[in-house]
């Protein structure tokens, strides 16, 4: 196993623990408003989802995607402002927690309506078919997608038109407060994949080596052979569906339960036993990392809100054709009220 | 000149931006091998392939959205709903996604995509194919909507939209398919956000789009045996709307009346009288009055149908009551 990526991978995921974790309590502080919903505990799918492809493919997600952008972006200050509502974040303060964008880095954005993003992942796979471009796209959505119309259409097209989408699901047990057997009358969101029919596969969500090397299969059949693919990743959310949400409709032996399958110390676990770092050397990342969430806090914190004469900037797209391409050939008058 | 009807004239436009742009491309229901359902895209599977014109199933959230994510990255969709009244199966996209993507990213991302296909009634195919779709769309910042009314109009406005970077709403009219009209061999554009006159008048103003232009017209012609002028001027995009040529208008002939196809209640039209009031309050001899469809889903027989549709008489009417005449 490569050292360094293992290390990579770790300090990857304790970028998204800790940025969340200073997040919730920038929430708390009031530093920030809207909606506000953590990753904390599924942390190795993104993590190792996003580092098993080739940073030129593009990856969608969710509204639950800080740990999507970091992973791909690692922008921590942009992501930090973004959350502050400031003009230095990744959307220039005009997403917030749930709309987080680079499309420089082929981050395409964190979408709030569930499902809605799943056709648009097809949309992204279609553009690199129809240019005959190897890219892939990655599609991140929870359990709770999987009932939506907009999840089957694209899902449906995917497979019909054969995109390079690797769909994952990131199945954390609920869909906001109601447990999968509640809304799904199957116990796998993967079976539904047969249908369309595309290939699936279930995976531990816990274990980011477990994730990389699916999801690098996964990808590698997406761009050699043009063809999409469903990977769930079994996973929980440690927090409540958003900042808002105290999660009292799970027993708190469950959520032990699965907090003694941290995903990060699942990796700590690992790397402890094949002798790759130590406790010291691994606290020392953790220690750096914290010290760069704090530096995301102060710039954030620093950072101006944006001008309020940017508010109509952006609604649309001001870019008019060149004027050598206009043409205008009138008709005569009494013509125009022809047809 | 010659004539081309307004299908035609859209077609037309397709393929000259096809031939321009390879990244422009036409994807809906039937539009390839069954040379779509109103035939507009005729031929050209034959003259682009499969590749550039993409039957898709009848899936409106899922082809929308993947034209969506393809302009995200750069292609130009034209995606065909067989009609407007299945747009509401993707709302959601075009709400949510197309109008918003721009704005939510601070700007990263155009999205040059054009949405078309017919709107508005036929004949007799009830209430749930034969909505006015207009206001809810141009309701929605970030979208442009876009209405023509002849085929002259219709080409240079389709290629206008294509090559626009924004996400465009462009309704057709169902009945106005068959319509001929002289539209010039040479190559044209016409800009949006701009409207037309269509007929010059200076004692009432009416103001309509798409096929409400030509019972507009009828209504003209019948009220000038009366010696009636009426100005007849379509704005031919309802967003962005052409403003200043309407209240130039209206500040002309001081009386002004707005025919919609919709329904009343919260109409493009109500938008129209309420920028008219408060641009031209002082230029006004007479309230702006409303011709609509009735507020009521669409009936099929034909006698109530005929009852629900703006036609001459109504505006003929309408004209007359801003004129206080009877």
């Amino acid at each position: 196993m490569d050292r360094d990526l293992m290390l990579s991978l770790y300090r990857d995921m304790i970028c998204i623990r800790r940025f969340e974790e200073e997040a919730a309590r920038a929430y708390t502080r009031g530093k920030m408003g809207g909606f506000l919903h953590l990753y904390i505990g599924e942390e190795a799918v993104a993590v190792g989802a996003i580092s098993a492809v080739e940073p030129t493919d593009y990856i969608v997600a969710t509204y639950r995607e800080h740990a999507h952008y970091l992973a791909r972006v690692g922008d921590m200050k942009a992501a930090m402002a973004e959350l502050f509502g400031k003009a230095t974040g990744c959307s220039k303060g005009r997403g917030g927690s749930m709309h987080f964008f680079d499309m420089k880095k082929r981050f395409m954005g964190g979408h709030a309506i569930v499902g809605g993003h799943v056709p648009i992942a097809a949309g992204i796979a279609f553009a690199s078919k129809y240019r005959g471009e190897p890219d892939v796209t990655l599609c991140f959505f929870g359990d709770g997608t999987a009932n939506m119309g907009a999840f089957h259409e694209g899902m449906s097209l995917a497979a019909l038109w054969k995109l390079p989408v690797v769909f994952i699901c990131e199945n954390n047990l609920y869909s906001m407060g109601t447990p999968l057997y509640r809304t799904l009358a199957v116990e796998d969101v993967a079976v539904r994949a047969e249908g369309y029919p595309m290939a699936q596969e279930i995976i531990n969500g816990d274990d980011v080596l477990e994730v990389r090397e699916a999801v690098r299969r996964a990808a590698k059949r997406a761009r050699t052979e043009s063809l999409p693919i469903l990977v769930e990743a079994k996973t929980y959310r440690f927090r409540g569906h958003s900042m808002s949400d105290p999660a009292k409709y799970r027993t708190k032996e469950e959520v032990e339960e699965w907090m003694n399958r941290d995903p990060i110390r699942i990796l700590a676990q690992r790397i402890y036993e094949l002798g790759v770092a130590n406790e010291a050397q691994l606290k020392a990342i953790d220690d750096e990392v914290k010290q760069e969430v704090a530096e995301a806090v102060k710039f954030a914190d620093e950072s101006p809100v944006p001008d309020p004469a940017t508010l109509y900037d952006d609604v649309y797209s001001e870019t008019e054709p060149r004027q050598d391409e206009e043409k205008v050939v009138p008709l005569p008058r009494r013509a125009r009220a022809g047809g | 000149m010659r004539e081309l009807t307004y299908r035609e004239a859209l077609r037309e436009a397709m393929a000259e931006e096809m031939e321009r742009d390879e990244r422009v491309f036409l994807m809906g229901e039937e539009v390839g091998h069954y040379n779509g359902a109103y035939k507009v895209s005729e031929g050209l599977l034959d003259r682009f392939g499969e590749r550039r014109v993409v039957d898709t199933p009848i899936a409106e959230t899922g082809f929308s959205g993947v034209g969506i994510g393809a302009a995200m990255v750069g292609l130009r969709p034209i995606i065909e709903f067989m009609t407007w009244n299945f747009s509401l199966c993707a709302y959601d996209q075009l709400v949510n996604n197309a109008a918003k993507l721009r704005y939510m990213s601070g700007g990263q991302i155009s999205l040059p995509i054009v949405f078309r296909g017919p709107g508005g009634a036929a004949h007799q195919l009830a209430a749930q194919h034969s909505q006015v779709v207009e206001n809810l769309y141009a309701y929605v910042p970030g979208l442009k909507v876009i209405t023509p009314s002849t085929p002259y109009d219709a080409k240079g406005l389709l290629k206008s939209a294509i090559r626009d970077d924004n996400p465009i709403v462009f309704i057709e009219g169902e009945v106005l398919y068959g319509r001929k009209g002289q539209v010039p061999e040479e190559e044209y554009t016409i800009p949006l956000g701009k409207g037309d006159v269509k007929r010059e008048g200076k004692d009432v103003t009416i103001i309509a789009w798409s096929k409400m232009v030509h019972v507009a017209l009828e209504a003209a012609t019948a009220l000038a045996k009366d010696g009636i002028e009426v100005e007849v001027l379509d704005p031919r995009t309802i967003r962005p709307l052409d403003e200043a040529l309407i209240l130039r208008s209206v500040k002309k002939t001081n009386r002004c009346v707005i025919v919609e196809e919709g329904w009343p209640f919260a109409g493009a039209g109500a938008e129209l009288c309420y920028r008219i009031t408060n641009g031209a309050f002082d230029y006004l001899d007479a309230p702006a009055v409303r011709v609509t469809g009735e507020d009521v889903p669409m009936p099929y027989a034909k006698n109530l149908e005929h009852l629900v549709l703006p036609g001459v008489e109504k505006v003929v009417t309408a004209v007359k009551s801003v004129l206080y005449r009877s």
